[in-house]
């Protein structure tokens, strides 16, 4: 896939061509009201980016139009040679399985084990009958307690996911959206629901294997010294649109409040 | 002796009459009294009808079980199996697609109203007025009796399927969808999972109720062991009638023990 | 030479479980070939079966409304009234048997057994067998139809009541024993407040399906909507056939309305 012929230039161009380009992407929920106004960026192929803002400011559906989890209104998202918006439902969910997605509230199917819910990451490439009958290939169930003993979770590889904690469970996230061996990996508010301690471990982990994967990392958080910590790449949103975009160490207080609007937080 | 006295207390009720209890317990009583007129149930028949009984229960002692009454038995017994057996199977099948397309969170729109309407239509009506339809339209016979205890398991586990779906959390089949799973993987690592150890009790328990309709849907020409039945009472075979009934009671009990055994089996 | 693990495996279920599981499998597999095998239904007359049923349903229409105020209507009132008659006289009898069959009330294991075997024996015989013993000993009518649904409906609102009532939780209980209360006082200050809600939606519940189960038993002499459809098909008029099954439809409906309603406001 990556193999490079030398009389196919612009296919070598694609291929090779790992970032994310988003033009004037638009989102009403209710018409006349946009939570994105004409967002236009670009995510290169390495680094993790980290997207701040304040609540409702449309950080989360920024991201979740990318995989179409939202539907955008307008706009065009490019990655990998396709226009992620005018995909058809076949060539959608072909598109979806090279995006790795990891949810503030981890989204594991509850009753089913943790390796069952990491081998999920395989079902955009395994047939239906293997779903059903839980037999994967065995390659797929190595790779899939390599991914655990790598986020740390090897010895509960049969526990129930209902039965881990808040820390373990989105591990187990993570697990799942590498297992897909995406292209890219977006994650929606991944420490929110997490205490301080594991929010750290939980970034640690995503910056680790986003770069050990060499696949770029777009990450939604709302905290911004965890973005400082981790990101390669600040963006700022408020009120729908991009404000800030920079490293994180050009991120000053002036922009903050730019940013998050008030006084009297920043001290 | 001083002149002052503490000022009145308001009277405080700690347990204030509860009218619309009061109300509606005496209408309830009043009711009773009222219908009894109507539909003629008076002391006088009761004891009429306890004497008759009697006389009656007298001539069930004892259980008739001659040979060739035994034989009867056997294949009307064996037919009401045959025609449970056969429509727990179908309608355990059939029930699963026909609940998910009524489940208005995973359905379209228009297929969900429609599937709920056939499943409103099926539980409507009594499986025996049901079996005198099909009576009516296929002849007297299994058929008949096996197409109305189909319509009636369809009626009922279609509309807990759809009922469990539909209370079932979004997340998890949002998580799963974004690994770009097709819609039936989605459905089997996503939504079965939450729904399928209610399933698995509604199976069990339509189980039981297509082996005591069994019985029944014999009375109105539907095959199986009610035709016996029904031939014993309009000849006064009472003893046999016994017979019956008892046979009946204990394929239910087995019944409900391997219903029983499934549910931990599968749960 | 040491043996070379190869990779990890992963299995969802146990060698135990899939051994029982398979066996469950294979043994249904033989009930239902057993049961396709050795019931008599015609092949032809399957296939023929939608066109046959259609065709029916064609003979119903127009519906003949004029029945209505002549027949139909005065049915309709007796089928609600034995409905509602005898689902009371199920509730106050299944109160009892259910405080025999609850262990934490009766501790006597053979009074336990004698209310289980009350209950299982009753709802194990359906409606309408009760319904033919009862027109045998009381002649046909609505006496025998009543009798017939409250006898059958201790049953189940017997097993579910106890059920609630072995859920109840025992610390109320507790207490009001060491304050030394008198048992009646126990069972009413104690049990009662906690089994109320489900004592309702039991109650509810049940006559809704009694409703149903009323409308039919006069296809066996109960009085009610079932002997107008009986008398209806046995003189072939469809159109009043499909009046009556209109007016079951109508009422079953209004009847669920009803019960939602009622839940609604008192559950």
């Amino acid at each position: 896939m990556e193999a490079a012929t030398a009389g196919n230039p612009s296919a070598t161009d694609r291929s090779s061509d790992r970032s994310l380009r988003i033009h004037h992407l638009r989102k009403e929920y209710r018409a006349g009201e946009p939570v994105l106004r004409d967002v236009s960026l670009t995510v290169e192929g390495r680094g993790l980016t980290a997207i701040i803002g304040p609540s409702g400011t449309g950080k989360s559906t920024l991201v979740r139009c990318i995989n179409r989890l939202v539907e955008p209104t307008s706009g065009e998202i490019l990655f990998r040679g396709q226009d992620l918006v005018r995909l058809s439902s076949r060539e959608l969910r072909a598109a979806r399985r090279r995006i790795g997605m990891i949810f503030q509230e981890y989204n594991l199917v509850e009753r089913l084990s943790v390796i069952e819910n990491v081998l999920c990451g395989r079902l955009g490439y395994v047939p239906v009958w293997r779903a059903w009958l839980r037999r994967f290939p065995t390659a797929d169930v190595a790779r899939a307690f390599e991914l655990l003993d790598a986020v740390g979770l090897g010895d509960l590889a049969t526990q129930r996911a209902d039965q881990l904690s808040g820390g373990q469970r989105q591990r187990v996230g993570i697990a799942r959206a590498l297992m897909q061996e995406p292209d890219l990996l977006l994650a929606d508010e991944p420490t929110s629901s997490l205490d301080p301690k594991t929010s750290v471990e939980i970034m640690e982990l995503i910056a680790r294997r986003a770069s050990a994967s060499g696949i770029p990392a777009l990450v939604n958080i709302h905290n911004v010294e965890l973005a400082r910590r981790y990101a390669d790449r600040i963006i700022g949103m408020s009120k729908g649109s991009i404000v800030f975009d920079g490293p994180p160490q050009t991120l000053e207080d002036s922009h903050l409040l730019a940013i998050y609007g008030g006084e009297g937080w920043l001290e | 002796m001083s002149d002052t006295s503490l000022p009145a207390r308001p009277q405080r009720i700690a347990f204030p009459p509860n009218w619309p209890v009061r109300i509606g317990f005496t209408a309830l009583v009043l009711y009773v009294l009222y219908a009894s007129t109507v539909l003629d149930i008076t002391w006088a028949r009761f004891l009429t009808g306890l004497e008759q009984g009697s006389r009656f229960l007298s001539r069930m002692f004892p259980p008739n079980i001659a040979a060739d009454k035994l034989a009867l038995l056997y294949t009307g017994m064996s037919e009401s199996l045959q025609i449970a057996i056969i429509a727990t199977a179908v309608g355990v099948l059939l029930s699963l697609p026909l609940g998910l397309a009524a489940a208005r969170n995973l359905a379209p729109a228009p297929l969900a109203w429609a599937s709920r309407g056939l499943i409103v239509a099926f539980r409507t009506f009594h499986p025996v007025i049901v079996a005198i339809l099909f009576v009516k339209a296929v002849g007297f016979g299994a058929l008949a009796g096996m197409l109305a205890l189909v319509v009636a398991s369809l009626g009922f586990l279609s509309k807990l399927v759809a009922e469990a779906v539909e209370e079932m959390s979004m997340r998890q089949v949002e998580a799963v969808r974004a690994t770009g799973a097709s819609f039936l993987a989605v459905v089997i690592m996503a939504v079965l999972p939450q729904v399928m150890a209610r399933f698995i009790g509604f199976s069990a328990y339509q189980l039981d109720s297509n082996l005591r309709n069994s019985a029944l849907v014999g009375l109105v020409g539907g095959g199986g062991i009610g035709a016996t039945l029904f031939t014993a009472f309009q000849r006064f075979d009472y003893d046999f009638v016994l017979t019956i009934v008892l046979a009946i009671i204990g394929v239910v009990m087995v019944g409900e023990i391997v219903s029983g055994f499934m549910r931990r089996l599968f749960q | 030479m040491t043996a070379i693990s190869g990779p990890r495996q992963w299995h969802r279920f146990s060698l135990t479980e899939r051994i029982m599981r398979s066996a469950f499998y294979l043994m249904a597999l033989l009930a239902i070939v057993w049961s396709i095998r050795s019931i008599e239904i015609i092949p032809e007359f399957l296939y023929d079966a939608p066109q046959q049923t259609a065709d029916l349903f064609a003979r119903m229409w127009p519906i003949d409304w004029a029945w209505y105020p002549k027949v139909v209507h005065a049915a309709l009132l007796e089928t609600l009234h034995t409905a509602t008659l005898g689902t009371v006289l199920a509730v106050l009898v299944a109160s009892l048997v259910a405080l025999l069959v609850a262990r934490n009330i009766t501790s006597s294991v053979v009074l336990n057994a004698i209310g289980r075997f009350i209950l299982v024996a009753t709802r194990s015989v359906h409606a309408m067998v009760w319904a033919l013993f009862f027109v045998a000993v009381f002649g046909p009518g609505a006496l025998a139809g009543t009798l017939a649904i409250a006898v059958h409906s201790i049953g189940f609102t017997g097993k579910f009541l106890s059920e609630a009532i072995e859920e109840a939780k025992s610390g109320p209980i507790e207490a009001l024993t060491a304050a030394g209360a008198p048992p009646l006082a126990i069972l009413l200050k104690g049990y009662w407040p906690q089994v109320k809600p489900a004592f309702l939606s039991i109650a509810t519940f049940r006559w809704d399906i009694n409703v149903r189960e009323s409308a039919v038993l006069g296809l066996v002499g109960g009085g009610g909507l079932g002997m107008a459809l009986d008398t209806a098909m046995s003189n072939l008029y469809w159109d009043q056939a499909g009046l009556v099954l209109f007016v079951i439809f109508a009422i079953v409906i209004a009847v669920e309305i009803v019960t939602a309603w009622i839940r609604g406001r008192i559950i």
